[in-house]
């Protein structure tokens, strides 16, 4: 019956295509507003270490000054001090701990024909790559040594990797970087976290950095962050330290710091190890304000963080409603629809259906409607992301706006629900038609 | 085969009550062709409603081929009404979407019949109407008479052992509805019991019996069939005479 049932669909709705062509654009319209809204917060509210969820942890140590905290009400830095960093990186017990800042250095390119130019460079330590797992194409990243040696190996990324070396498996090679020879460890595949699991300042959606370096070659080459550098007083510039060795003895903060513990107990000791550490950096004369330490799941960062603005919340609230108004006007479409074929179901219930055979005829119709609708939509929505895409051409805003197949899914899904719910009270009229009654008034 | 005791229909608003039906008694037997007639308002459609299972009754006794359609849920009845009545309505009722081939198939398809079964019943039907030839036309391209032989088709279609016609020549010329009246009684002549409201007392005198109601109750009958009714044999699929 559902074959015959579609046929009997198409052809009813062939026999009105401006009331068709207004309900499919009503469901089109609702999904399409939706999805585009949808779309872009599910990128923005996404997880890329959601799997680990309960083993990795963001550090944040308060060492702002005491007359107002880094931020209202009372949060703490989302960066640390290198000076904090390399204790924690020395005196912790946790699996991995993964420290990381972004700068820039200069590629040499064998080639003849393509120019040097500037690459974006994170300067990790190795344990980056088991705590955000980058998928690798050649090789993998570095160990320990090669960060105490600060080591000249660089793990590159996809696209410089297709670049630099057409592609091929890189590892062992050299490559020059800021006039000096690296040797290719690692290759990525594309890898493109959203938001960046490792990094929010000045914009959780950028893209990643198109080479690895190891954290210790920043330091050697006097180079701070390229994204977020705050201190709230000024480094000292004494006898003592002066310059960048005074940036690096400040309180100033800029450097991303993540570990991941064993297991899902080691929290609870890594912050009593924390509350440690900060107390016994009080009685040296640090961390005026309160004891404000942080360790959030990366998705409590990224709340804390705000990563997903109200307003991008607040306008898919908007849009579903929008669908709902488009719904609601589907319903008197149907409505109108269904009832205008009382003498076709008075006529079909005389010759024997029932009233589930009926409600299944005009149920499938509605479930018709919905698939061209959500098809509608679709469209509708890669216009509305592609019309995002170019409004905010050049910013890390750019990349939220993508539909990957799980939301093509998910769009279809909606739109059949959606139809379907649209589709009920109208049915279920149609149901309650009388037969005799529509028999004799024909 | 149809079996009305005490049967009374009462349809209530919340203002007025109207008895459509009250206590009609009626027995149509098996192979049997019986007009119902009488003055407009006088219960003869409800009565054909309630015959034909679309409407329940207030009270009273109905059998149907021996069985009690009292308190039947809605998919027994429509199980019922799909395998033993066939409907001919003075609207003809066809699906103006659909061809006379997908027409005849509608009660089919509720039915259950596999792809096959069903192309050999429509087939049979309409050959037996004479429309073998315009299966895949639509109704607005039929005359008046052609439309109402394939509502006729689509009656026959699932061999029903009951046929209920309601005034099924009201919206046809003479000329055609000598032809439909012809082709019922070629229907019945060949077993199937046919009830058939009408106020033409000219067409009610063809039938075998009368039956006449004023105010829902049956005033006057024939008690016996004027002649005997014919014996049941098997449907030919040839076409009768045509009719326009």
């Amino acid at each position: 019956m559902f074959r015959y049932n579609l046929w009997l669909a198409a052809i009813s709705l062939k026999r009105n295509p401006v009331l068709t062509a207004l309900m499919i654009a009503a469901i089109g319209l609702g999904i399409g507003m939706a999805m585009t809204s949808y779309t872009v917060l599910s990128t923005m509210s996404g997880n890329p270490l959601a799997y680990k969820n309960d083993l990795v942890r963001r550090v944040q140590l308060d060492n702002w000054g005491a007359e107002q905290p880094y931020n209202e009400p009372n949060e703490p830095p989302e960066l640390m001090s290198y000076r904090d960093v390399t204790n924690l990186l020395e005196k912790s017990d946790v699996q991995y701990r993964a420290a990381s800042y972004p700068n820039f250095l200069p590629i040499e390119p064998a080639q003849r024909e393509l120019q040097p130019y500037m690459l974006n460079v994170l300067f990790a330590t190795g344990d980056f790559f088991p705590v955000f797992e980058p998928p690798f194409r050649f090789g993998n990243g570095w160990g320990k040594a090669e960060d105490a040696n600060a080591t000249r190996v660089v793990v590159l990324g996809h696209e410089t990797n297709e670049k630099v070396f057409g592609g091929a498996n890189s590892v062992g090679k050299k490559v020059r970087l800021g006039g000096e020879d690296y040797t290719v460890v690692g290759v990525l595949h594309e890898w493109d976290p959203k938001p960046k699991p490792y990094h929010v300042s000045n914009g959780a959606f950028g893209g990643v950095e198109h080479v690895f370096v190891p954290f210790k070659i920043g330091i050697e080459k006097e180079l701070t962050s390229s994204s977020n550098n705050s201190c709230w007083e000024s480094p000292a510039d004494d006898d003592d330290s002066s310059g960048y060795a005074a940036w690096l003895a400040s309180d100033c903060v800029w450097l991303d710091f993540t570990v991941q513990v064993k297991n899902a107990d080691q929290v609870a000791e890594y912050r009593r190890f924390l509350d440690n550490y900060v107390t016994e950096e009080k009685k040296a004369g640090r961390f005026p304000r309160k004891l404000n330490n942080r360790l959030y799941s990366i998705s409590e960062w990224f709340e804390a963080q705000n990563v997903v603005s109200r307003d991008a919340r607040t306008q898919v609230w908007l849009a579903f409603a929008f669908l709902l108004v488009c719904l609601i006007n589907t319903v008197g479409l149907l409505l109108a629809k269904f009832m205008g074929k009382s003498p076709e179901i008075g006529l079909r219930r005389a010759v024997g259906a029932s009233k589930p055979q009926v409600f299944a005829q005009f149920l499938t119709e509605s479930a018709v409607v919905g698939v061209a609708g959500g098809m509608l939509g679709l469209g509708l929505s890669l216009l509305g992301l592609l019309a995002l895409r170019t409004l905010y051409a050049g910013t890390s805003n750019e990349r939220l706006a993508n539909m990957d197949w799980s939301l093509v899914a998910v769009t279809m899904a909606v739109a059949l629900v959606a139809s379907l719910l649209a589709g009920l009270y109208p049915t279920w009229r149609a149901c309650q038609v009388q037969p005799a009654t529509q028999l004799k008034t024909q | 085969m149809l079996k009305m005791k005490n049967l009374s229909k009462v349809y209530r608003t919340h203002m007025i009550e109207t008895h459509a039906l009250r206590g009609l008694d009626i027995h149509v037997r098996e192979g049997e062709f019986v007009a119902v007639t009488g003055p407009s308002g006088s219960g003869k459609t409800t009565f054909l409603n309630i015959a034909g299972l679309l409407e329940d009754f207030t009270a009273g006794e109905f059998h149907l081929d021996g069985i009690d359609v009292r308190g039947m849920n809605d998919a027994s009845r429509s199980k019922l009404r799909n395998e033993k009545i066939g409907f001919i309505f003075q609207g003809f009722n066809l699906m103006p979407d659909l061809n006379l081939f997908d027409n005849v198939d509608v009660p089919l398809r509720y039915r259950g019949f596999d792809a096959a079964e069903r192309k050999r019943r429509i087939d049979g039907a309409l050959g037996r109407v004479g429309l073998s030839s315009r299966m895949k036309h639509y109704p607005s391209e039929l005359s008046g008479g052609q439309q109402q032989r394939v509502a006729i088709a689509r009656a026959l279609a699932g061999s029903p052992r009951l046929l209920l016609a309601d005034e099924p020549t009201g919206n046809l010329d003479s000329l055609m509805a000598r032809g439909v009246m012809e082709l019922l009684e070629e229907i019945h002549g060949q077993g199937t019991t046919i009830v058939m409201v009408s106020h033409d007392p000219e067409l009610a005198a063809r039938a075998q019996r009368n039956v006449h109601i004023v105010d829902g109750q049956v005033t006057d009958f024939d008690e016996e069939p004027r002649f005997e009714p014919p014996p049941r044999h098997e449907q030919p699929s040839a076409a009768p005479a045509n009719v326009t």
